[in-house]
Order: C-alpha cells, then sequence, then structure tokens
C-alpha cells in the first residue's frame, strides 16, 4: 500500500541537512510520497527506511513477461475501475494449439494467427500468445509443434504439459523464449526448480482461494515470484467474482499473495460461446485469455473491446487528419468537415454512410477533441480548417465549392467562408443522427 | 496473513421497476418483470443481493429500416414487415423477454405514419404477445410526443415502459406517462450529471421513483463502448453509494446500435481481416451487452437471435448458481 508524506517523514532521520538537494525532510517526504524523487537521494537514510519503502513502492500487482525480446507483459495494474484512472497492460489473447492436430493443421493454424493484423483507429490489433497443449502420447509431437511456434512466430508462448520430462525437454527449445507454464495440478518442489533453473512465469492453478494462497505461498517463499493464477470457477458470474475479489485484494488489502496477474482456459463449445464469456473476463481482470478455438470475425470482435477498455480515459483516440471518402464519392459530390475525435469521426461518417449519399469527409486536426470542445478551445476555427483545407489542396479533388460545418460550430462560418475565399460555407445539423434528414432538404453542392 | 474476502456492503440500492400488468393488475399481460434491486454492482452475489436478473427484449417496428441487415432478415423473411407476428415469433421462438415495438415509421421524414396508426400497431403486438411491452420513439419531438401521448392512452393500464424521453423533451411525455401511470425512460448522452439532471427535473414532476429507468445512451463496441461503459460503471457505483437520483436501472441498445454500423454489414470481400459477415453482427452484439451486463445494464433490447440465445444462457448460469461465498 502506498505510504503518506507523514509515514515515510519519520523514517527519515529528521535532521533537515538538506544533502537531497530540498531543504526539510519534511518537504522530501512529500515528494517521495509523490513519487517526484528517489529515497537514494537521501545520502543518510536507514536500513529500515530502505526496506520499508522498497517493499511500498514494489507494485501491487506483478508485471509478469511472456516470450523474447517484445515480451508480452501482463500485470502491473492500480485500480479497480479504468474511470479511476486506466488499465496500463491490455490483456493477452491467447490461441490454443494442440500437439494431436498433426503438423499440417497446426502449421495453418500457426500462420493464420501470426498473419491476423486488423487496423483499428490507427492501431494495429492481433492475437499475442500461443497456448500448447500437450494432448497426444507423444513427446515429438509436443517438440514438433514448439519448434514450428519458434520457428514461424515471435509470440510468446504458454506450455501446458502433464509429463514433466516432456516439459523439461520442449523448455530446452524456449532458452531464449522466456515461456509460461500452466500448472494443471498442485506446485511441486520439481516444478520450483524448474522455474529457477529456466527462468519460467508458472500459471499456479487452484479450485478456492485458501488452495491458491498455499500455492503462491510455497512459491514466493522458495523465491519464485514470476507467476499467474488460474482460479477454476463455474461459470462466468463466478468467475467476475473470483477476479474481482482477487484483484481488490491485491489493490486495496496489499494481499501480496494474490499480487498477481489472473489466466482463464475459456472451456466452450462454439464462438458466440467463447466470445460471451472472454468478453466479460476482458473487462473483469484477466491479463491472458486462451480461446479454444477461434474465427477472425470473434477476434476482430475482441480485439476492439480490448482496444476499448484499455483506452486511456484521459487520452481521446485520435484519426488520422486527412480527406475520407464515405461510399464513392466523385469530384461533385458534397464536403462535410469535422474534428478528429475518433468517436466524432465514427458518427459522422457512419450518418452520412446511412444518408446513402457519397460525400467527402474532412477530418481536420483538432488534437481529438469534439466539435464543440475544439471549437471552445480555438482548435475548430475557420483559419486553421482553411489552412488545413488548403495543405491537403482540396481543391483539386473536389469541383464543388461549398463545405458542410457541423451545427455546433455554426459560428465559424462568416470566418471560414473569409479564409476560404471562393466557398459557400453550409452549417449542417447539431446531432450527427440528423444527417440524413439534412442532406435530404438542404442542396449541398 | 491469512485471506479474508474483502466485502464492501453499499448505502444504496438500486430501485426496483415492475413493468407489465396482469388482469388482476389492470392490464392483459400473462406476467410481469421486474429490473433493478440490487445492492452490489453486477454479479457481485458474494457481497449484496440482485434479486432480479437482467433481462432480454426484442425489437420489432412499424417499418422496416432500409439498412436492416440480410443476417437478420433471414430469421424473420415472412414476417419482418408484420410487427405483431414479429414480436410473437420473437417471444415464442427466439425466448424474448419483452418486446419493443420501435415507431420509427412515425417520423416526418421516415414514412410518417399517422397517430392512430401506431397506436393500432401497439394495440396488435399488445395482442399477439403477453410479455411486457417497451414503446420506442425517436428524435423528432413535435411528432413523437403526439404518437405517445396517444400510445399512453390506448395502452393505459398496461403499465408499458416508455422510450424516451430526453432533457429537451420530457414534459409532454411524461405528463401522458403519468395521466396513463406507464414507466419512462430517461436517455441522456452518456454523462453523469446530465443523467441525475433529467431525474432530478422528472422526479420534479412528481413522477414515481419506481417509474424511472435510465438510458445512458449506448455507444456499441468500437463506436464509443470505453465512454458507455464508464458512465454506466459511474453511474451504478454513485446510485449503490447512496445517490437515489443515480440509483434506477439502466437499459441499453446493443441490437439497434450494432446493426446500424459498417462492421456488421460490409461483405468480407471488402474487408478480409472482419472475418465472415454471418456472424460478425451476433459477435459484435456478443460483446457489447456482455461489457455493459459487467457495468450495470438491466434491460437490454437486442436483434440477433442466437447471440439473445448465448447472453441469455450466461445471465442465467450466473443468476442460478448464486455461488459466491
Amino acid at each position: 500500500m502506498a505510504l503518506s508524506g507523514l509515514d515515510i517523514f519519520k523514517l527519515l532521520p529528521k535532521t533537515n541537512c538538506g544533502d537531497c538537494g530540498i531543504p526539510t525532510c519534511m518537504a522530501f517526504a512529500m515528494k517521495l510520497a509523490q513519487k517526484k524523487a528517489e529515497l537514494s537521494e537521501c545520502p543518510h537514510a536507514s536500513e529500515e527506511a530502505k526496506a520499508t519503502l522498497g517493499a511500498a513502492s514494489e507494485p501491487p500487482i506483478r508485471l509478469v513477461k511472456i516470450g523474447g525480446a517484445n515480451a508480452f507483459e501482463a500485470g502491473d495494474e492500480t485500480v479497480m475501475f479504468r474511470h479511476e484512472k486506466t488499465f496500463f497492460h491490455p490483456a493477452g489473447i491467447a490461441i490454443e494449439l494442440r500437439t494431436s492436430e498433426g503438423e499440417e493443421k497446426l502449421q495453418t493454424k500457426i500462420k493464420e494467427v501470426e498473419d491476423y493484423k486488423v487496423e483499428r483507429v490507427g492501431e494495429e490489433l492481433s492475437a499475442d500468445l500461443f497456448f500448447i497443449t500437450h494432448d497426444s502420447k507423444d513427446e515429438k509431437d509436443f517438440l514438433r509443434t514448439i519448434n514450428l511456434v519458434k520457428q514461424n512466430s515471435s509470440k510468446g508462448i504458454v506450455l501446458d504439459c502433464s509429463d514433466k520430462d516432456t516439459l523439461k525437454d520442449g523448455i530446452e527449445l524456449l532458452k531464449e523464449e522466456r515461456p509460461a507454464v500452466l500448472l494443471q495440478e498442485e506446485i511441486s518442489d520439481e516444478d520450483i526448480e524448474l522455474a529457477k533453473n529456466y527462468n519460467v512465469s508458472l500459471i499456479l492453478t487452484a479450485q478456492s482461494f485458501e488452495g491458491l494462497e498455499g500455492q503462491v505461498e510455497k512459491a514466493r517463499s522458495a523465491g519464485v515470484n514470476d507467476l499467474m493464477l488460474n482460479l477454476k470457477c463455474q461459470n462466468i458470474g463466478h468467475q467476475l467474482q473470483h477476479n474481482t475479489i482477487i484483484r481488490r485484494s491485491a489493490l486495496k488489502k496489499s494481499y501480496k499473495p494474490f499480487g498477481y496477474p489472473l489466466f482463464s482456459y475459456i472451456n466452450a463449445e462454439n464462438e458466440m460461446d467463447v466470445l460471451a464469456s472472454a468478453s466479460v473476463l476482458l473487462c473483469k481482470y484477466d491479463s491472458i485469455i486462451v480461446l479454444p478455438h477461434v474465427d477472425k470475425a470473434m477476434l476482430y470482435s475482441l480485439l476492439t473491446l480490448r482496444q476499448n477498455i484499455y483506452t486511456d480515459p484521459q487520452k481521446p483516440i485520435q484519426v488520422d487528419p486527412k480527406v475520407y471518402q464515405i461510399g464513392e464519392p466523385t469530384p461533385e459530390s458534397p464536403v462535410f468537415v469535422t474534428t478528429n475525435f475518433s468517436l466524432t469521426y465514427f458518427i459522422v461518417s457512419g450518418e452520412i454512410e446511412n444518408s446513402g449519399i457519397s460525400a467527402h469527409l474532412v477530418v481536420a486536426d483538432t488534437e481529438g477533441q469534439s466539435v464543440l470542445t475544439a471549437w471552445a478551445a480555438g482548435k475548430f476555427v475557420g483559419e486553421k480548417i482553411a489552412k488545413f483545407i488548403k495543405d491537403i489542396e482540396l481543391e483539386k479533388q473536389v469541383k464543388t465549392r461549398k463545405i458542410v460545418i457541423p451545427g455546433f460550430a455554426s459560428q465559424i462560418s462568416g470566418d471560414l467562408e473569409e479564409n476560404l475565399p471562393g466557398w459557400e460555407v453550409i452549417v449542417g445539423c447539431q446531432e450527427a443522427s440528423d444527417i440524413p434528414s439534412f442532406v435530404k432538404n438542404v442542396k449541398l453542392t | 496473513m491469512t485471506f479474508e474476502i474483502p466485502r464492501e456492503t453499499n448505502a444504496g440500492k438500486v430501485m426496483e421497476v415492475t413493468i407489465g400488468a396482469t388482469p388482476e393488475q389492470g392490464g392483459t399481460r400473462s406476467k410481469t418483470v421486474t429490473i433493478g434491486g440490487s445492492t452490489a454492482l453486477p454479479f457481485h452475489f458474494f457481497e449484496g443481493k440482485h434479486p432480479h436478473k437482467p433481462v432480454v427484449a426484442m425489437e420489432v417496428f412499424d417499418r422496416v429500416p432500409a439498412k436492416y441487415p440480410d443476417v437478420l432478415r433471414e430469421y424473420y423473411s415472412n414476417v419482418i414487415d408484420k410487427p405483431a407476428d414479429m414480436a410473437k415469433k420473437c417471444v415464442d421462438e427466439y425466448g424474448a423477454e419483452m418486446i419493443s415495438i420501435r415507431l420509427e415509421g412515425t417520423h416526418p421524414e421516415k414514412g410518417n405514419k399517422s397517430v392512430e396508426e401506431a397506436a393500432e400497431i401497439v394495440k396488435q403486438v399488445l395482442e399477439s404477445v403477453n410479455v411486457p411491452i417497451i414503446v420506442t420513439g425517436h428524435s423528432h419531438f413535435e411528432k413523437i410526443n403526439e404518437v405517445i401521448k396517444k400510445v399512453c392512452e390506448v395502452t393505459a393500464g398496461e403499465n408499458c415502459l416508455i422510450n424516451y424521453v430526453e432533457t429537451d423533451n420530457y414534459k409532454t411525455i411524461a405528463a401522458s406517462c403519468l395521466a396513463y401511470k406507464h414507466i419512462l425512460v430517461a436517455q441522456t448522452p452518456i454523462d453523469v450529471n446530465l443523467a441525475k439532471q433529467l431525474n432530478i427535473l422528472l422526479t420534479d414532476m412528481n413522477f414515481p421513483l419506481e417509474k424511472i429507468v435510465m438510458d445512458p445512451l449506448t455507444g456499441t463496441l468500437g463506436y464509443g463502448l470505453e465512454y458507455t461503459y464508464s458512465i454506466m460503471e459511474r453511474i451504478r457505483s454513485d446510485g449503490l453509494a447512496g445517490d437515489k437520483m443515480l440509483a434506477f436501472p439502466m437499459l441499453i441498445n446493443p441490437g439497434y446500435e450494432s446493426f446500424r454500423i459498417k462492421e456488421t454489414r460490409a461483405p468480407e470481400q471488402d474487408y478480409p481481416e472482419w472475418g465472415n459477415l454471418e456472424m460478425r453482427g451476433a459477435y459484435w452484439e456478443i460483446a457489447t451487452t456482455m461489457s455493459l451486463l459487467v457495468a450495470g445494464a438491466e434491460l437490454i433490447i437486442m436483434y440477433h437471435p442466437k447471440a439473445v440465445e448465448v447472453v441469455k444462457e450466461k445471465i442465467g448460469e450466473s443468476y442460478d448458481s448464486k455461488k459466491g461465498k
């Protein structure tokens, strides 16, 4: 738990020597509490102060990395609700590979997942990990699957193999890849040896809080700290509660045994079922979600949800400022202008599409602000829009010399006409939902 | 350190709202639907009570929307333009627990159907199904005020959910609901304070607290879902903390909002990475609904029959076991 300035002050020498560069110990303590200074700046800090502050600055949920160079990162979250700050490390989507599936099928699947990339608001979305389940009898299948992933993908790997010798041989192949290992059975001394020798993360499985707690304590006391938690549940509502209890224990009660990222394997019959559960777990605290099967449309929905939930609430998503073609516009088609707040763009472009017309939509750079906010902040004004229209040479792309502005920005119309000689400004509707009726009733070109 | 489940109890409680009326209660429904009543965050059975399951409604139309997608038409082929028959199919075959009748066709620019026609359609739907009814309007104030006035009158006693009023247009419709004892949806654009303000305006008219449902406005997946999600979480947290003007059950529209965007209509040839169009809309609706359920939705108006099935199953299994210790 975070210490207050006063708590920290009590641990300091209280000599006001100023050696840290700050005149008083109290002021230095305040800076430490705000994380604007480091304890190492105080040359006289006691061992006790170092130990206490060190423990307090340890993140309440450990950051666990899976993979080599571009490792997937899970955990290190600080809030229960995204509106309190933000969620930092997007949940990893893992795709299951079964070693019994046969080389050809596996190869196709790996290629499909590896090639799957979809662009959304300037971000490239894709799956993050492979989850290898060893369900054939033959060790060769396990090793071959690992090699196939290793050769064809740089994504992180999670291994699930109950035979410890086989598992060890598999991990030998992944010395540079830093995989994670799912333990379905209670953690053993052998597992702890494995984690220590090969530097792999362990995913602990239990049926109850007490079972999980015991296993974490065992691992921690042996010095194994790169852990993830997998608490088995009967249904999705049950799991939401378990995940909440674990996250709350870690964040609000500083309960160290539960200060690790959460893992789930979704056991469900069809894609819709998988998606429904995955959606809940993505919102409520899972850091790795394993999908037993997948199709593109389902993956696209889930990745979009992840993008939405993990967007920083304080930083609006922006779209690129440029001219967007809605439908199949010709040089004669009408021209609309709006701001580059992603939501504004999505809604306006969607409603123009719904109206059935084709148009050119000029999206001006307002640093991601919506129309009213941008106008009030002086970012969506005649001069700036006119300059942008000249910079992108809109006059070479369209024949019309009329431009529709958002109704909420009606006050800029005179200013825009002045800065854009030869153009007529039409004040559009205030709400995007009125665009379909607006285009019917107003001559736009 | 021994482990103890960290429970948080709340001073407040979500208002319980009952929709519909049985013959004994002056209506014609075979049973009523109650939503709300929760004393904890969604699905948190371990620290509070959730006496009522979230409810799934499906929607029929007085006029088939021009862009109504083919993947949905397949499910309703011969009844799509017959709202009473479509309603029956939604209830009997697809498990709808309520029916919303969207009266978009009364909009002056979308068919301009008369007040009488709208009232007649609502009456027909009431006759064809015995679940409680939602009457869903549009944003053309002058027309919808007249339409709802008439609908409220002809459905007197049915305790319908009248969907919706907004801050710029609440008085006429709220007065009709008061006069004929219906329930009202208060819709505001994704904002905690505006939502609270509208609820205060309604209670200033002496609108009964147990007759208000909030619509915080649904941004579907990829179209502002994160805003709706967080606003709903904040509304629910504040309501549970004791703010009575935010402690009303919440309605969402994942069906309507999902099936009017490009992602549920564009063919796979144009966007190969978006995958198969056949199920994409259902996926979109499922992801939107499940995430907003977690944020506090109690009444969900859905479109895709397969999505309805999965969502109802997930709600059902979570509520039936109520295992949370």
